[in-house]
């Protein structure tokens, strides 16, 4: 299923003006605070009637002002994840798990044990929220939505209010679900690394309006959306499989550059996963370079090159994949950097995280 | 109890209970639906609306009581055809009792459960309507167990307010032993007579307890409406 969304709304001193497709898989709002992602899901939610547009999931119209069609929300069959749990003080985890339940659809649904499983929710089930941690109301919120058996998922920034230990016990329930139930995800998040990870397709915000919106690895190697990502965190995707186990503690994976090694991933080999490299950690070299600690060097041709005020962004082809860099003015020069040059990249630091259906959970190592 | 009680003590004593209990109950429902409107709409003329509700709070009782009286008497603009129309006749009836008592005590009623409704955070509403549930059920489901205590508060107090209610009573259904003789009129009524004060002071008594008694129950329950909010 996919999601097709047009919106234009005023609100006081902001216009929104938004369209996209979220295809099946995590489409990911990203912006800054206050670029309008929480009231793009508001109004896919049907707690925002905009001024116009057109919502729709596959052959279902949740809205259409020209045709005045407006879904409430409770017909709309969404999961929404607020960004503050929102769970019902009055009731037991059992009984919030279990409340969409009531108003679903007839018929096989979600499995309870299963979620609660998933979510590791078991030992919560008789307690009532306030006795709760942030990170445990964060996943019952999730299972909550899960089980009304939604049609489509919308998660407003679910870990904003968690701390990074606890945001990194969650992400790999998050990455389950997206490679495990058909249900398309709506996520909305102004943290890179986590967007980097999850999203499969990526819709840039800025100011209510849509810079880019597009495969989530294309994007994030995109130099010209680099200053809009933030310089910083700007990095690339890159798929792997994992291809050996060594002895000397460190696993092989194969990507379109050439092998890699990380320090142990605990996954079975044939696992694919997905390794973002930031912008930043990557040093480039003309030639295969010798005589050095580093193990990732990965091969390829310079395919853009973009300079900013704060460095150049280099996009580097390898196969059919991309790798972004960012060095200095100064070297860009001194390599003689040009659209077409064959390049070997340094990783300096890779960050590893699941694919698809899998145990393992996301780990990040340097070699 | 009777033994403590002259008959005619009793009778204001009991007549009391079952106004009051009838007085509470009945406008429970408008009571519930008015809070409602208060707290969460905006429309034209809300002052209006609030201003009306508060009014019997503000008012003199015997003014109350009179256009009561101008409204539901027997030649009343509204009584008339509740005699033509239903045989029913308010004023100089307990019954007509059981609606003074409930105007006077509708503010309070009103007020307790508004600010019940006012502590439920919409969010939580927003929340259920997307987990599927119409509005109906988000009333049923999350809100009204939210405001329970609430509305049990605004019950206690109502029921304590028809309990002493006496101005407005007196001036609509008058002060008739047995049929509207209600507690405070019975102590009125024992006070103008020469040594009637034993017996209006044993009745002050009782209005005392009542009211006390009525008071704890009430603070109880809006401590526990703050418990179920804070889910604890």
């Amino acid at each position: 299923m996919s999601l097709s969304v047009t919106l234009h709304h005023h609100f006081p001193g902001f216009a929104l003006d938004v369209a996209f497709e979220a295809p099946p898989g995590l489409t990911a709002l990203f912006g800054r605070s206050g670029s309008g992602k929480t009231s793009v899901i508001n109004a896919v939610a049907g707690i925002l009637r905009p001024d116009q547009g057109r919502i729709s999931a596959d052959h279902t119209v949740l809205l259409d002002t020209s045709k005045a069609i407006n879904l409430p929300p409770h017909r709309r069959r969404l999961g929404y994840v607020f960004q503050d749990a929102r769970l019902f003080p009055h009731l037991t985890v059992q009984q919030n798990l279990r409340y969409g339940r009531w108003f679903a659809p007839k018929g096989p649904g979600p499995d309870f044990e299963q979620i609660t499983d998933l979510l590791g929710l078991q030992s919560l089930l008789h307690r009532r929220p306030a006795a709760l941690s942030g990170g445990e109301k964060s996943r019952v919120a999730i299972g909550r939505a899960l089980l009304s058996n939604p049609a489509l998922l919308l998660m407003d920034e679910p870990f904003a209010a968690l701390d990074e230990p606890r945001k990194a016990e969650l992400l790999p329930y998050i990455e389950a679900l997206r490679d495990r139930t058909q249900t398309p995800i709506l996520y909305v998040s102004h943290a890179l690394p986590e967007v980097a990870r999850l999203a499969t397709t990526l819709v840039v915000m800025d100011q209510g309006h849509v810079l880019r919106a597009g495969p989530a690895a294309a994007l994030l190697a995109d130099p010209d959306l680099a200053p809009a990502m933030g310089l910083r965190d700007a990095g690339s995707v890159l798929a792997a499989v994992i291809t050996a186990q060594d002895a000397d503690g460190l696993t092989e994976l194969h990507t379109a550059g050439g092998p890699i090694w990380l320090p142990r991933l605990a996954s079975p080999i044939g696992t694919s996963l997905r390794l973002r490299i930031a912008a930043q950690d990557v040093i480039l070299s003309r030639h295969r370079p010798e005589g050095l600690s580093a193990l990732n060097i990965l091969a390829g041709t310079v395919r853009e090159i973009r300079m900013t005020d704060q460095g150049a962004l280099i996009q580097i082809a390898l196969g059919r994949e991309h790798l972004l860099a960012r060095v200095t003015h100064r070297s860009a020069q001194a390599l003689g950097l040009a659209p077409g040059l064959p390049i070997f990249a340094i990783v300096k630091s890779v960050a590893a995280a699941q694919t698809d259906i899998g145990t393992g959970i996301g780990q990040k190592g340097t070699a | 109890m009777s033994d403590w009680f002259t008959p005619d003590e009793w009778r204001a004593v009991a007549l009391s209970l079952r106004v009051s209990v009838w007085a509470t109950l009945l406008s429970l429902p408008l009571g519930i639906y008015v809070a409602h409107v208060l707290a969460r709409r905006q429309f034209w003329g809300k002052q209006l609306l609030n201003g009306l509700v508060h009014l019997p709070l503000i008012l003199p009782p015997v003014v109350t009581g009179y256009l009561l009286l101008l409204a539901f008497g027997r030649k009343g603009a509204v009584g008339q055809y509740l005699d033509q129309w239903f045989g029913l006749v308010l004023a100089f009836k307990w019954t007509g009792a059981v609606v003074a008592a409930a105007v006077m005590a509708f503010p309070l009623m009103v007020r307790a459960i508004r600010l019940a409704f006012e502590a439920v955070d919409p969010k939580l509403e927003q929340a259920a309507g997307t987990l599927g549930a119409a509005p109906v059920w988000v009333f049923l489901t999350v809100t009204l167990p939210l405001i329970l205590p609430g509305i049990l508060a605004g019950a206690v107090l109502a029921f304590a307010k028809a309990m002493g209610e006496f101005g407005a009573t007196i001036t609509f259904v008058s002060n008739i032993p047995g049929q509207t003789q209600t507690l405070p009129s019975a102590i009125y009524t024992f006070l103008q007579v020469p040594g009637g004060d034993p017996q209006a002071f044993r009745l002050v008594l009782v209005a005392i307890a009542i009211a006390m008694l009525a008071l704890i129950l009430s603070e109880y329950l809006s401590r526990a409406i703050a418990r179920r909010i804070a889910g604890t």
